[in-house]
């Protein structure tokens, strides 16, 4: 049984169903990636999973425990934790501040947990009494991941990582995501450069209409003549 | 000398005034920011639940003058103000839970929020009105100045006098006092920074789990304080009348646009660029101009920029230059 899933999830904001029964899934130290055209609901699956979507019907489980009729904020509390695509980030708050917000409802000691996220990203030790919006788009990425970390979570969902930052930083941010794999979360992402999506990923979907149309491990994603002459653009 | 009593004469009719009518200015242009920053409108009722929060403190004022409680050569409101902020808070939690609550829950725009605000503004008028009445009223008692113009003339032989009112002090002390606790907690303490992230991001703010009920109920809290003291000292230094709190709304707005809306320390800074322009345009300086220059190029006409009558045209012309050239503020706005 997978540790975190969405299961035959059918729902949109209110209108026509985005989504038809699409199924995700994902394990501890797993990375999974979500693709597929513009429209095809990537974003919206995931949403789903987190809560912040009503579905008509499919249940949402982790670790065995079906957590659909959680709200978002109860779900964070069970271990998920979200970063949104845009404005993921409190710009006029600190990097220190950015971290403490994001482990808000931890009442320990938060100068380990902190700690550990400057080993993981070293660059924001050294920024950390700057303001996030003084910092590059890379930069940001990076507070916005260690942020979702601060509550130490064991799934990890992230809405494009890489949008609007350049190739180089675009390594690097997955080199990042794949130290956080290394800690034991299961990560779920959506990305728009899907091959290099798939180069880092154990696993891949790819929507199409909101439903799953193909999926397999990154590789067999990657050498799919179907799937490369439709979405690798190759 | 003469150079000496020019200066005295700036410093006791430009200075100090403009230090502590801008620190009452600023006190409420917090209170304005405050609440656009986390609740996001504006508030057209901050002069009139200013004049609520002064109101208390002046019917509690003659309350305890009548019991005989004073507090020596300072004035007896001080010790009313804490019981006039309960009062302020209390109006302002019902206010919240009844009309404001209703529309942001509904996510209603601002500038919806800004009508319902204009609405609290009347009732709140009406209810000040009702219950003490459009007169102009003095609760200022004990010692009502630190150092007389006459003493000042003694002690330094100058021609003119420098006079500092109890009042004047008095606002200076505990407006640097209030707003340097109120940094701190913006700053320092955990439920501070969690009201600075969900003005930032309210978005980011729930998922992290930052509860907004407590924020929303904090934010009123500490505009309760600021709204009460705030009144409090412009009517101990000037007086009450409800009337006049109503157009002080005015050079607040402005203070807290000039200085970045949203932003605290912004709007702080604003109380006093807008009290000093104020004053600054509007003072004669004629007498200035007789100590400093020779006899012969003394000037004939008083040397206003302004009659006094048009102070509040001296905000509303700093409103709009700063809303053409610069809409952020002195300082950015939006980030609180």
């Amino acid at each position: 049984m997978p540790f975190f899933e969405g299961k035959g999830m059918t729902g949109g904001y209110g209108g026509a169903d985005i989504i038809t029964s699409c199924t995700i899934n994902v394990n501890q130290g797993e990375i999974v990636a979500i693709l597929g055209p513009n429209g095809a609901g990537k974003s919206t699956a995931m949403k789903a999973m987190l809560g912040l979507l009503n579905l008509k019907s499919g249940t949402i489980t982790i670790d065995g425990k079906d957590i659909s009729n959680l709200s978002p904020q109860d779900r964070v509390k069970k271990g998920i934790s979200f970063v949104p695509q845009t404005r993921n980030v409190f710009t006029g708050l600190t990097v220190r501040e950015n971290l403490e917000m994001g482990a808000f409802l931890r009442s320990e000691d938060l100068n380990n947990i902190i700690n550990e996220i400057y080993d993981l990203f070293p660059i924001l030790n050294e920024k950390k009494s700057q303001f996030v919006g003084e910092l590059s788009g890379g930069q940001r990425q990076q507070v916005a991941l260690g942020r979702a970390l601060m509550t130490k979570p064991s799934v990890l969902m992230l809405d494009e990582p890489t949008a609007g930052v350049s190739p180089i930083v675009m390594d690097e941010l997955f080199d990042h995501i794949l130290k956080v794999k290394a800690t034991n979360v299961a990560i779920i992402m959506v990305e728009q450069n899907a091959k290099q999506a798939l180069s880092i990923s154990d696993r891949g979907y790819v929507l199409v209409t909101g439903e799953n149309k193909f999926e397999g491990s990154g590789k067999e994603l990657l050498n799919d003549p179907e799937v490369r002459r439709s979405f690798l653009g190759a | 000398m003469d150079f000496l009593n020019a200066i005295i004469l700036l410093l006791n009719y430009i200075i100090v005034p403009a230090l502590s009518y801008g620190s009452q200015l600023a006190l409420g242009a917090i209170f304005v920011t405050l609440i656009y920053g986390i609740l996001r409108f504006a508030n057209f009722a901050t002069g009139d639940m200013m004049a609520f929060g002064t109101m208390f403190a002046v019917l509690l004022t003659w309350y305890f003058q009548s019991l005989g409680i004073s507090l020596g050569f300072l004035p007896t409101a001080l010790i009313t103000i804490p019981f006039a902020i309960i009062m302020m808070i209390l109006y302002m939690l019902t206010i919240d839970k009844f009309v404001f609550s209703y529309y942001r829950i509904k996510k209603s725009p601002p500038v919806q929020l800004a009508m319902v605000s204009i609405g609290v503004m009347f009732v709140t008028q009406a209810l000040v009105r009702i219950v003490i009445g459009p007169f102009d009223r003095r609760f200022l008692d004990g010692e009502k100045f630190i150092l007389k113009a006459i003493e000042f003339k003694e002690m330094t032989g100058l021609n003119e006098g420098l006079t500092i009112k109890t009042t004047q002090l008095i606002t200076i002390v505990i407006t640097i006092v209030v707003v340097s606790i109120l940094f701190w907690f913006l700053n320092k303490t955990k439920t501070g920074k969690s009201m600075r992230a969900y003005s930032d991001n309210e978005d980011l703010a729930l998922l992290s789990g930052i509860d907004p009920k407590k924020v929303v109920m904090i934010t009123w809290m500490i505009a309760g304080v600021l709204a009460t003291i705030g009144g409090v000292l412009y009517g101990l230094d000037k007086s009450f009348k409800p009337f006049v709190y109503f157009n002080n709304m005015l050079p607040i707005f402005a203070a807290a646009i000039v200085g970045g809306i949203g932003n605290p320390f912004g709007a702080f800074l604003g109380g006093y660029v807008i009290a000093f322009a104020e004053i600054f345009i509007t003072y004669a300086y004629k007498k200035f101009f007789m100590y400093i220059l020779p006899e012969s190029l003394e000037p004939d006409s008083l040397v206003q920029l302004l009659s006094t009558d048009y102070k509040f045209a001296v905000s509303f012309s700093i409103l709009v230059i700063v809303l053409l050239f610069r809409p952020t503020g002195i300082f950015k706005g939006k980030v609180l």
